[in-house]
């Protein structure tokens, strides 16, 4: 190897090394310049691009959920508000044991023992620094308590949210409502955009209807996150420079009912262990006094959540407390409809009031052997229109029916709001029903029973048969009445309230109209009949109207509901109670100068007039004294 | 040895005027060199912290390491040339050997299968990065050059073996830089450029047949090169989340331990492969050109040392040394800026991990010993 050396020429050797050194360092830092063009490119030239990328990487836009519009009464005695409550949550990075954790946490009775799997899967899945939520709300005592333990929770903590309270409990439910969690059909139909960061949307009554108002608006905030989600602490890093401003969230609007909450209370004390409905409003405006529907329950349990235990019990309860009376339950309006009709009767000259009819008890159509029944068995004896109205005597009606007929019926109901939506501002309105010739041809299949039979006409006469009503309905209605035809759109809503300028917008009664019957002799003749049922010597009600410090006029009804057999033994002890009839009462006050009307039901309250009448009675009592106190 | 032992005299004699100087000399150490590569390692450790989130105990890890290979350097650089070429067979057949073992008996790691353990965990592949140019020099030193064409068809054997066996690991990264190393030593050593264009032209065919021996996930990475948007979330994640840290650091970075891509950990790989694009990030434009300028100078120097090396083999070597690491940089930047295919080459000198930086000192070492030993022979 050695020999060899000499023999190399090491002078030729170097240049030539030196030229392809040359040659081969001036390929590779070509090759290291395109680098450099490539950097000039990204950092210069495109730096703007990057720099918006970037940013958009770093930045997280968190949603910012506006607080809800608060609900108060007319008084502004607070309905609805928003509290803060803690909920239970588990970070999963930061539990050792999550299964024992969750064990012991079971052990202090903070959550159900059945829900550890669940909640273990949650903590197995997702981002590990995610909360995930155990409880919804802690009571004082369960926040007391963890408090001491806390120490041997790592990774558990309570965290203060705002929740939907109710203070009244069950007094509002139907006509407040509730908010509940918004579910997938919530979000498919609201704005994602206004409902980004919210949690809970309303699903009934006014919280459902007025939602556009409660709910508000979203705000965002940026947050600098890691690329996992992960938020960094403002306070550790620099990277908070230069972030785009934040948008807070617009409050929702505070809504003033027309509600009262004593005339309320009243109420619903006076439906306590019952089933049935109360509507009161005020017959010059359309406003809505007291709205109840019994039993009730509770909304908080919507707001913050339930087990599926307490929802089915809810749910499957045979009294319905989730079922709201006021508005989606139709009854047959029974005999609180003679008033309306007697007018309709007097202005298409079906009758006059002179007109009298001897009730021997029941009444029979020609040619027919049925005995349509009085119910007073004995009969009224003779019987003009007023002693029809004030003694309830269902033959009168049977023996003008003919007259009447059922289209007359149908067209004068209809003007009193019968058969349709009153437009109040709570969503779900049932509309009832008024039958008329064309609506039995429209809805049956069977020849013989598209049909109108003349029967059909005697018994909706005394408001049975197909004809169904809700209460909100008859208290329209009775208002109507009070006003001698003059309709005002119930609502339950007077003033709606801007969070930040506390400007009120008032919401101004709806004139409907008026039903179209002008003799003023019609009217005086029908009210002084409705007078009579409370305070007159034969009224059905005088037992309730006697003594009262006030003028009233009234209507029973008796809702029959289960059809009794031709000369069968009418006996009240052997019906169950849940077949017994529905009893309903219609009234107004005071007599010359109408400011309430009052439409109540009770389900199977077997006499409108003895168990319905002392109701409204006692919420008109409420309301007129406690009108004298407070003027308006 | 009887030319080391003059220039053993020889330098030694020439030293004495300061103590320091001397011991410098002594040591065989490179001014220049050793200053513009403590510079990289310390701007290099600078990057690294803010890269590794601020982590104490990596950088502590990394300076250790870093001390580890300056003493390797050290050492390398008192061996004489000549040592190493006669050792130079047996590092290269030795390293062969150790290479069939990792096949046959290595443990796997990260998807391949490329280390040793022998009481320590070590991959052979970083010791060819040396042995093969090593190889090539030796192979050259006593032949004419330029060499002929069978000498060639040799050469390009013993690159081929030790690249295939590691490409095998799978490691293209390493393969690339040695094949890298040897070509640089046949074009270094002169060979006719008829061969280098015909070789040229023959790596065309040679692509294809080296796509067929590519991995799923090495095809995957081509592709994604000219369409990283193809798949934002999958393969092209890493290049697309490097061109947006470099480009959003802009001429002058968002500053030291600011890099949103970095801090917040959208940047994968950022204090290994991919922290080029952390100092592009915090330093901008300016940083990264100032580290590519400290390697120039590096690459510079190393060339220089070769023209100056007194026999084939010192200046093959040195020649190969200084341009495979050009390559090396080159490769790290065009990867990470998204020029060429996601290759695993760390930046030199600058990526977290402890074989390379030994590799790439001892190979500093080699420089500073041809330095030393220069000036035997007449210009």
């Amino acid at each position: 190897m050695n020999l060899l050396s000499p023999i190399k020429d090491h002078r030729k050797e170097r240049h030539l090394f030196i030229g392809r050194a040359l040659l081969a360092s001036g390929i590779l830092f070509i090759l290291l310049g395109l680098v450099i063009v490539r950097l000039v490119q990204l950092q210069v030239f495109d730096h703007e691009l990057f720099a918006v990328k970037s940013q958009g990487n770093r930045v997280r836009i968190q949603a910012v959920p506006p607080i809800r519009g608060l609900v108060f009464d007319r008084n502004g005695v607070v309905i609805a508000e928003n509290l803060p409550a803690y909920q239970l949550e588990l970070i999963p990075e930061q539990v050792s044991d999550v299964s024992d954790t969750l064990t012991r946490l079971a052990a202090l009775g903070l959550i159900a023992s059945a829900d550890i799997p669940r909640f273990e899967a949650q903590s197995g899945s997702g981002q590990r620094f995610k909360p995930v939520t155990l409880r919804l709300r802690m009571t004082d005592e369960e926040i007391a308590s963890f408090a001491i333990q806390r120490p041997r929770f790592p990774g558990v903590n309570f965290q203060p949210r705002l929740v939907r309270h109710y203070p009244h409990d069950e007094l509002f439910a139907h006509a407040v409502g509730y908010v509940g969690a918004l579910n997938t059909s919530d979000l498919q139909r609201l704005d994602p955009a206004r409902y980004a960061g919210s949690s809970h949307t309303g699903k009934t009554g006014v919280e459902s209807s007025f939602e556009d108002d409660l709910h508000g608006n979203a705000g965002f905030r940026h947050l600098i996150a890691n690329a996992r989600g992960r938020q960094i602490p403002a306070n550790t890093t620099e990277l908070l420079d230069s972030l785009p401003m934040d948008e807070t969230p617009d409050p929702g609007s505070n809504i003033y009912l027309s509600l009262d909450i004593e005339l309320q209370r009243v109420a619903f004390d006076a439906l306590e262990g019952r089933r049935g409905s109360i509507v009161a409003l005020d017959p010059t405006t359309g406003e809505i006094l007291a709205l109840v529907s019994a039993p009730s329950f509770d909304p908080n349990l919507f707001a913050v959540g339930m087990s599926t235990a307490q929802y089915d019990e809810l749910q499957n309860n045979l009294d319905r407390p989730l079922f709201n009376r006021a508005v989606r339950g139709t009854y047959p309006p029974g005999s609180t409809i003679k008033p309306m009709l007697s007018l309709a009767a007097l202005e298409t000259g079906a009758t006059n009031l002179t007109r009298k009819t001897v009730c021997i008890g029941y009444f029979q159509l020609e040619g027919n052997e049925h005995r349509y029944r009085d119910w007073k068995p004995q009969g009224h004896g003779p019987v003009d229109l007023h002693d029809a109205i004030a003694q309830s005597c269902d033959v009168y009606f049977y023996e003008i029916s003919g007259d009447l007929g059922i289209d007359n019926m149908h067209e004068y109901l209809t003007r009193f709001g019968l058969g349709s939506q009153t437009g109040v501002d709570v969503l779900g309105e049932r509309t009832g029903l008024v039958p008329s010739k064309e609506w039995k041809r429209n809805n049956f299949r069977d020849h013989d029973n598209k049909r109108w039979y003349d029967g059909e006409t005697v018994i909706a006469s005394i408001g049975q048969g197909f004809m169904l009503a809700t209460p909100l309905q008859l208290a329209s209605a009775v208002g109507t009445l009070a006003l001698r035809g003059s309709r005002f759109r119930p609502h339950m809503v007077a003033a709606i309230e801007d969070p930040l300028s506390r400007e009120k917008t008032l919401v101004e009664p709806v004139w409907l109209g008026n039903v179209g019957i002008g003799n003023e002799l019609y009217w005086d003749n029908v009210l002084e009949a409705m007078h009579n049922v409370m305070q007159g010597p034969q009224g059905t009600a005088r037992a309730v109207g006697f003594g009262a410090p006030y003028e009233m006029a009234g209507k029973s009804g008796t809702a029959q509901i289960v059809s009794i057999a031709q000369d069968a033994e009418y006996n009240e002890d052997e019906i169950e109670e849940r077949q017994r009839d529905h009893a309903l009462f219609i009234s107004f006050a005071p007599y010359d100068d109408p400011r309430i009307a009052v439409a109540v039901i009770v389900e199977n309250g077997s006499s409108g007039s003895n168990i319905a009448a002392p109701i409204a009675k006692a919420v008109m009592d409420k309301y007129l004294k406690y009108g004298d106190d407070a003027p308006e | 040895m009887r030319l080391s032992k003059t220039q053993r005299i020889y330098s030694s004699r020439s030293s004495g005027e300061s103590s320091l100087s001397g011991l410098i000399r002594n040591l065989n150490i490179d001014i220049p060199l050793l200053v513009s590569l403590l510079l990289i390692c310390g701007f290099g450790l600078f990057v690294l912290y803010s890269a590794a989130g601020e982590s104490s105990e990596l950088l502590i890890n990394q300076a250790i390491r870093m001390g580890v290979a300056l003493i390797v350097m050290l050492i390398v650089a008192q061996l004489p040339p000549d040592f190493l070429r006669r050792s130079t067979p047996w590092a290269y057949f030795g390293g062969l050997v150790l290479l069939v073992l990792v096949l046959t008996m290595g443990d796997i790691g990260q998807g391949a299968r490329r280390w040793l353990n022998i009481g320590i965990r070590f991959q052979p592949s970083e010791a060819m990065k040396l042995a093969v140019p090593m190889m090539m020099a030796w192979y050259l030193h006593d032949r004419d050059i330029p060499p002929k064409l069978g000498h060639i068809t040799v050469i390009a054997v013993l690159i081929a073996v030790p690249t295939y066996l590691i490409a095998k690991q799978p490691d293209l990264g390493t393969s690339i830089l040695i094949a890298a190393s040897g070509v640089i030593v046949i074009i270094l050593a002169g060979m006719s450029f008829k061969v280098i264009f015909g070789l040229g032209a023959l790596s065309i065919p040679g692509a294809f047949l080296l796509w067929s021996f590519m991995q799923d996930y090495q095809k995957q990475r081509v592709l994604t090169l000219f369409n990283p948007d193809s798949d934002p979330l999958g393969a092209g994640y890493n290049i697309i989340q490097s061109k947006i840290a470099i480009g959003s650091g802009g001429l002058f970075g968002k500053g030291w331990t600011n890099g949103s891509q970095a801090q917040l950990e959208f940047l994968p790989e950022r204090h290994t492969d991919f922290i080029f694009a952390v100092l592009g990030e915090e330093f901008g434009l300016l940083g990264v050109i100032g580290l590519l300028a400290l390697y120039m100078f590096v690459i510079g120097r190393g060339l220089y040392i070769a023209v100056q090396a007194h026999d084939t083999y010192s200046r093959l070597l040195a020649g190969s040394i200084s341009l495979t690491f050009l390559v090396y940089v080159f490769v790290n930047t065009a990867m990470v800026t998204g020029l060429v295919p996601v290759v695993g080459v760390p930046l030199p000198l600058v990526s977290f991990g402890g074989t390379s930086m030994v590799t790439l000192m001892a190979g500093f070492g080699i420089l500073m010993s041809i330095h030393s030993y220069r000036k035997l022979l007449p210009h």
